[in-house]
């Protein structure tokens, strides 16, 4: 299993800012390694950020997502103290969740 | 209309959300597919291959859309990039990269309620216009800028 994810949610004036930093390789598939061989594919496809089970923010990605992903983005409605939910789904199957409170 | 359906299998609503979503004509019934991820598009070589793909043929160019990005990145492998949309209903955000083997770097699904700006990084191969497209009411629009990288972040 990956490591957790690293999520500040901060309200301001009704508005909340979330940051998200994914701890994942996200290796293309394009690449080789030291005997010639082509390291498989391994990034994350799907992630999908809830707030009081609505979401707030679906993704698709592809491999050209950087390395150790980050997002940001803002929805509204959330209170301080609520919490955040934030889950990744990767092209081998492998997933993550993580929740943070918003401050 | 892709989109939707997939956001719809991903939110995890599961039927109930579906419903909803098809009662008010997002989605037709019938249509969604048990894998919430679009392959056609993220595999697509080219742009006009991956906007299909995402069905965005013919998108639109705006000034409404803004694009945070550096001029110059010094590394290919992390290049960070913010859209934000100003135009009305906007329902999606996806990032083009034209010159990397695959264009399409991510999509994003802007539910209401949350702004439609993203920030995220991604990767580039080599000096490239990025692209942002956005999804407006059911139309697609599309805004540029050029990105030149002195380190690629593709390849070995």
């Amino acid at each position: 299993m990956a490591d957790p994810m690293r999520i500040r949610a901060v309200s301001k004036d009704g508005i909340v800012n979330v940051k998200v930093l994914m701890s994942h390789e996200m290796e293309t598939g394009q690449r080789k390694d030291g005997s010639g061989k082509i390291v498989p594919a391994h990034f994350i496809q799907n992630v999908t950020a809830t707030h009081n089970g609505k979401t707030v923010l679906s993704a698709q990605w592809g491999p050209a997502v950087s390395k150790n992903p980050f997002l940001e983005f803002n929805f509204k409605g959330g209170q301080k103290g609520e919490r955040i939910a934030v889950t990744w789904t990767d092209n081998k199957g492998d997933k993550r969740t993580d929740e943070a409170a918003i401050n | 209309m892709d989109r939707n359906r997939r956001e719809v299998m991903k939110a995890g609503g599961g039927a109930a959300l579906f419903a909803v979503l098809a009662a008010a004509g997002l989605i037709r019934p019938g249509e969604a597919l048990a894998n919430g991820w679009n392959k056609a598009a993220f595999e697509g070589k080219t742009m006009p291959e991956a906007l299909k793909a995402l069905g965005a043929a013919n998108p639109a160019n705006s000034t409404d859309i803004t694009m945070k990005a550096p001029d110059i990145a010094e590394n290919g492998a992390v290049v960070p990039v913010g859209v934000e949309s100003k135009i009305a209903g906007t329902e999606s955000i996806a990032i083009f990269v034209d010159k990397n083997p695959s264009p399409l770097a991510a999509s994003f699904d802007i539910p209401s309620g949350t702004e439609p700006s993203v920030t995220t990084r991604v990767k580039m191969g080599q000096t490239s216009d990025v692209y942002a497209v956005v999804k407006a009411n059911g139309k697609f629009f599309i805004a540029k800028k050029e990105i030149k990288v002195t380190l690629g972040g593709c390849g070995g």
